[in-house]
C-alpha cells in the first residue's frame, strides 16, 4: 500500500508545484462560468434557473482540460514503463494517478462551486447540495476521463481527440448532476432519486475506469 | 469448420469471394420483396403515405444497435483471443454502424417534420441515438488517429467495451432525463400492436437490411485485408530503397 501512496503523494506534489496546473481547472471554470452571462445576457431570473448546468458544465469542461496531461508527462519521461513494470499491478497506479487528479483538480473545483454559485444567483440554501452533487459526481468524470487518457496516451494529437472519446461517455453523470442539482434548487422532485444514482455512477466507474485504462496502457504501449 | 481455420486471412479471403456475390443476390432479392410488399401495405390512417419512412428508419435503428454488438464481440476476439480477423471485424463495423445510425437520424427527422411537426426534439429516443452517433464517431476518430492498425484496433476495441457497458445507462439515463423535463404526449408510438400488414413487410425489411449489413461487411472486411497487405509492402518497399540508398 505504501507504493500507492507514494505514487499518490508524487502526482499530487507535481501538479502543485511549478508547471503543473493544479489549480488551472478551477481557474477556467471560473473563466466558462464568467463567459456565460455574457451569451445569455444578465437576467438574474434566467441565470438561477440555468445556473445548475452551467456549473455542471463549467465542471465538466474544466475536469477535461487537465486530462490529456494524466499520462502524457509520465510517458514522455519513462515513469510510465517504469510502473507498467513495477510490482504493483497496473491498475492500483492507474487508480492512485486518477485519485491525485482529482484532489488537485476536481476538488478545488467543488471548493469555488459556492462562489460562482452566488454570481450565478443559485438560491444560498441550494448552494451546499450543488457542491454536494458536484463532489459525488466529479469522480465519475474523472474515471470515465481516465479510459480516454490511457486511449489516447500514445496518440498523436491526443489532446483533442479525448474530448470526443470521453465526452458522449459522460452524459448520464450530466444528466444525473443536473438532475439532482435542479431538485435541490427548485424541486419539486426529491434530491434522493438522482443524487444515489449520480453517487452509483461515480462507484461504478470508479472500479470500471482503473481497469479499462490499465488494459488500455497495456495494449497501447507494447 | 473450426473458426480457427478463418484465422488465415487467404482462406478468409477465398470463403469471402465464394460467398461474396450470393450475399449480395440474395440482399437485392429480399429488398426487391420488401419494397414490393411496402407499395401494397396500406397507409396509415393519420400519417399516410409518410409511415413508410419507417420501413427504413427502423431497420437502420435496430442494425444501428446490432452493429455496436459486432463491434464488442470483435473487440473480445482482439483482447482476449488475438484473433487477427477481430481486428479487421471491428474495424470494418464501424463505419457501417455509424451509417446506420445516421440513416436512422435522418429518416426519423424527416419523419418527424410532418407528422411531429418538427425536425428534431430532445426526446429520449433521438438524444440517445445522436449519443450512439457520437460514440460511433469516437470510434472512427481513434481509427483515424492510430498511425499503427494493431495498435489503434486494440485501443478501439476496448472503447467499444467500455461503449457496451455505457449504450444502455446512456439510453436509461436520456429517458430518465426526458422523463422529468417533457410531456409524454410528445413521442407517441404506433400502437401497441401492429398490424400484420405493416408488421410483415417490416420484418421483410429488417431482414434485407441484416443481410446488407454483412453483404457490407465482409467486403469492408475484405478490403481492410488486402489495404493491410498494401500497406506492409509499401512498407518493404520503403526499407528496401532506403537500405539501397545508404
Amino acid at each position: 500500500m505504501s507504493a500507492f501512496t507514494s505514487l499518490l503523494l508524487r502526482d499530487m506534489r507535481i501538479a502543485v508545484r511549478v508547471g503543473g496546473g493544479a489549480l488551472m481547472g478551477a481557474l477556467f471554470f471560473l473563466i466558462v462560468v464568467t463567459m456565460m452571462p455574457f451569451a445569455i445576457g444578465p437576467d438574474l431570473g434566467l441565470l438561477a434557473r440555468i445556473g445548475p448546468a452551467i456549473l455542471w458544465l463549467g465542471a465538466l469542461l474544466a475536469s477535461l482540460l487537465a486530462l490529456d496531461r494524466l499520462f502524457a508527462n509520465d510517458h514522455d519521461d519513462g515513469s510510465l514503463d517504469l510502473l507498467m513494470m513495477g510490482s504493483m499491478p497496473l491498475e492500483l497506479a492507474v487508480a492512485a494517478k486518477a485519485i491525485a487528479h482529482w484532489l488537485t483538480t476536481c476538488l478545488p473545483l467543488v471548493v469555488i462551486t459556492p462562489v460562482l454559485g452566488l454570481m450565478l444567483n443559485v438560491e444560498m440554501h441550494a448552494m451546499g447540495w450543488v457542491s454536494l452533487t458536484l463532489l459525488a459526481g466529479t469522480p465519475a468524470l474523472t474515471f470515465i476521463g481516465l479510459i480516454g487518457a490511457a486511449l489516447s496516451v500514445t496518440l498523436r494529437r491526443g489532446g483533442l481527440l479525448l474530448a470526443v472519446l470521453v465526452l458522449p461517455l459522460t452524459v448520464p453523470v450530466l444528466i444525473f448532476g443536473v438532475a439532482a442539482a435542479n431538485a435541490a434548487i427548485v424541486g419539486p422532485a426529491p434530491f434522493g432519486p438522482p443524487f444515489t444514482i449520480l453517487c452509483a455512477l461515480s462507484l461504478a466507474s470508479f472500479v470500471l475506469g482503473p481497469v479499462a485504462a490499465a488494459a488500455a496502457l497495456r495494449h497501447g504501449l507494447e | 469448420m473450426p473458426i480457427i481455420d478463418l484465422a488465415n486471412p487467404t482462406r478468409f479471403l477465398s470463403i469471402v469471394n465464394r460467398v461474396l456475390p450470393w450475399l449480395a443476390a440474395a440482399t437485392v432479392l429480399v429488398f426487391a420483396f420488401g419494397l414490393a410488399r411496402i407499395m401494397n401495405a396500406p397507409d396509415d390512417y393519420q400519417q399516410g403515405a409518410t409511415v413508410k419512412i419507417m420501413y427504413l428508419h427502423v431497420p437502420a435503428a435496430w442494425l444501428s444497435m446490432m452493429c455496436w454488438g459486432v463491434m464488442t464481440v470483435a473487440a473480445l476476439g482482439t483482447l482476449v483471443w488475438r484473433h487477427p480477423l477481430s481486428d479487421v471485424a471491428g474495424k470494418a463495423a464501424a463505419p457501417i454502424g455509424a451509417a446506420f445510425t445516421f440513416i436512422c437520424l435522418i429518416t426519423g427527422s424527416l419523419w418527424g417534420r410532418p407528422t411531429w411537426g418538427t425536425y428534431w426534439v430532445w426526446d429520449a429516443r433521438l438524444t440517445s441515438m445522436l449519443v450512439l452517433f457520437l460514440l460511433y464517431l469516437g470510434v472512427l476518430a481513434l481509427y483515424w488517429t492510430a498511425e499503427d492498425p494493431g495498435r489503434g484496433s486494440r485501443a478501439a476495441a476496448i472503447l467499444a467495451l467500455v461503449g457496451a457497458i455505457n449504450i444502455p445507462i446512456i439510453k436509461f439515463s436520456v429517458e430518465y432525463w426526458n422523463t422529468l423535463h417533457q410531456p409524454a404526449s410528445l413521442f407517441r408510438r404506433g400502437g401497441s400492436a401492429i398490424d400484420p400488414s405493416i408488421l410483415i413487410p417490416l420484418l421483410v425489411m429488417a431482414g434485407g437490411f441484416t443481410l446488407l449489413f454483412f453483404t457490407l461487411h465482409f467486403a469492408a472486411m475484405r478490403n481492410e485485408i488486402l489495404r493491410r497487405r498494401v500497406r506492409s509492402m509499401r512498407l518493404i518497399q520503403a526499407q528496401e530503397l532506403a537500405e539501397a540508398r545508404t
